[in-house]
């Protein structure tokens, strides 16, 4: 197991492990849309734009997940001084920030048939839309210094001091949307979901992460190489293709 | 060299905060941009709004905090930058002091010469975008709870962008995020006064925010800082 934290080990098991990511999220996207897109009946309220969902409910989730999981790589980054985990850390940011964007366009376009309109001040939408900005702050942070060393461990710091703030920004702005004013655009009802819905919700979900697992991989990938360009392993690597 | 007895945490915590607030006075300019800030961005409203006194009335919360908010953000290079360019930092992080308390002490410091003054002419400001006198507490008071945590958690990004080129944009992106819980529950409050509701969650919150951001924002700070200059 530990063997797969010496850089050269672990690129060349990522190098193995990434194909297979790909077909089985090729496989699991083919999949879920198939569901989402032909089997899944329209809903009796939202129609057709209920389909909508199974891209936006699962890359809100990611984009919290690939949140956490960051925060989780810097604290080891930091505590235990391990270089793959900072590596984790500047592969997690651009995903993590597109999920959110994803989330957000896709709750939009979601939002003008069903509410009216392209954005309301919804407590989510906001909490989302700030989580964006942290996301882009710490891909900011880490571009402006050249050193990686010190730019890992500067967006360590700044992705645990966000994972402290993100509860307290999702509760404020929940309780400022209460406290401004009742609630305006009432969700709609939730019913159980019916499993000819939540079948391709699941297998969505199970699409992005692995389809998340794999790009991670990747840009951790030429992310070591750029970092351990003076090693003779790389030179190796890159002799080799 | 001389073997002189370190001074003991209390000593060096009022010695910088004393050297902090000597210096910052000896270049008084430093001290009133932040503040003139304020005033020119409060004034700018009414003049993009319309000089309706209902209107103004309804905005004034909102925007005497952004306005706070964003001058608060512009004195935060001042924080560390002087320091790490003449090496008073590098004495400071060998200092044998734990680095927590001394950030937090300039931090203090850094305070008292931009929140504190902000909260004293904020009622000012409020005469002018024509918030009601019965709002002029809340609005005192909320600053005075919310001010301070901008100056800890924007010592975060302060610590963090040291030294960086674009340190001032870049500290506004890490930091303005990071604020918004304070500008929520500051201005709900001010508006809540003004309004006649019942502000003390508002209050009690942006407290729970001050405990929060002192017992956790100068250790992020501090190790920040080691960072910045490993």
């Amino acid at each position: 197991m530990f063997k797969y934290a010496a850089p050269k080990n672990f690129y060349d098991l990522a190098g193995r492990l990434t194909p297979w990511g790909a077909a089985l999220t090729a496989a699991l996207l083919l999949a879920g849309l198939y569901l989402g897109l032909f089997v899944a009946p329209p809903d009796y309220q939202q129609g057709e734009s209920v389909r909508i969902m199974f891209v936006h409910v699962p890359s809100a989730w990611m984009s919290m997940f690939v949140y956490v999981l960051m925060a989780g790589a810097g604290a080891v980054a930091l505590i235990w001084n391990i270089k793959l985990a900072e590596v984790l850390v500047r592969a997690c940011a651009p995903i993590g920030a597109s999920f959110t964007l994803l989330a957000l366009v896709t709750g939009s376009l979601w939002g003008k048939p069903m509410w009216g309109a392209w954005w309301v001040w919804d407590a989510r939408l906001t909490s989302e839309l700030i989580l964006l900005f942290l996301y882009i702050g710490i891909m900011a942070l880490q571009a402006s210094i050249d050193d990686p060393r010190r730019a890992a461990r500067a967006a360590a710091i700044l992705v645990l001091v966000g994972v402290v703030n993100i509860p307290v920004i999702h509760f404020s702005v929940e309780w400022w949307n209460t406290l401004h004013q009742p609630a305006s655009v009432s969700r709609i009802g939730r019913p159980a979901i019916h499993p000819s819905i939540l079948a391709p919700l699941l297998v969505m979900t199970a699409a992005f992460k692995v389809y998340f697992l794999t790009v991670v991989l990747m840009r951790m990938r030429t992310e070591l190489l750029e970092r351990e360009k003076h090693t003779a392993w790389v030179e190796e690597e890159v002799g080799r293709t | 060299m001389t073997d002189a007895p370190s001074p003991s945490l209390p000593a060096a915590v009022l010695c910088l905060i004393r050297r902090d607030l000597t210096v910052a006075l000896r270049r008084s300019a430093d001290v009133l941009t932040p503040l003139i800030f304020f005033a020119i961005v409060t004034s700018l409203f009414p003049l993009a709004v319309g000089p309706e006194p209902a209107l103004l009335r309804a905005l004034a919360p909102g925007v005497l905090w952004v306005a706070a908010l964003l001058a608060a953000m512009l004195s935060l290079n001042r924080l560390f930058s002087n320091d790490h360019a003449d090496g008073t930092l590098e004495q400071l992080l060998l200092a044998p002091h734990p680095l927590t308390v001394l950030v937090l002490a300039k931090t203090l410091a850094h305070w008292l010469l931009t929140g504190l003054p902000l909260v004293l002419i904020s009622p000012l400001l409020a005469l002018q975008l024509q918030l009601p006198t019965a709002a002029m507490g809340a609005l005192a008071l909320s600053l005075l709870l919310g001010t301070p945590v901008l100056s800890l958690v924007g010592g975060i990004g302060a610590a963090l962008t040291l030294g960086l080129r674009g340190g001032g944009v870049l500290v506004s992106l890490l930091v303005l995020p990071l604020y918004t819980p304070v500008l929520i529950f500051g201005a709900g409050a001010v508006s809540g006064a003004v309004t006649g509701l019942d502000t003390e969650a508002h209050f009690s919150l942006l407290g729970a925010f001050l405990v929060l951001a002192l017992s956790f924002a100068p250790w992020a700070a501090a190790s920040a800082l080691r960072v910045s200059l490993d």
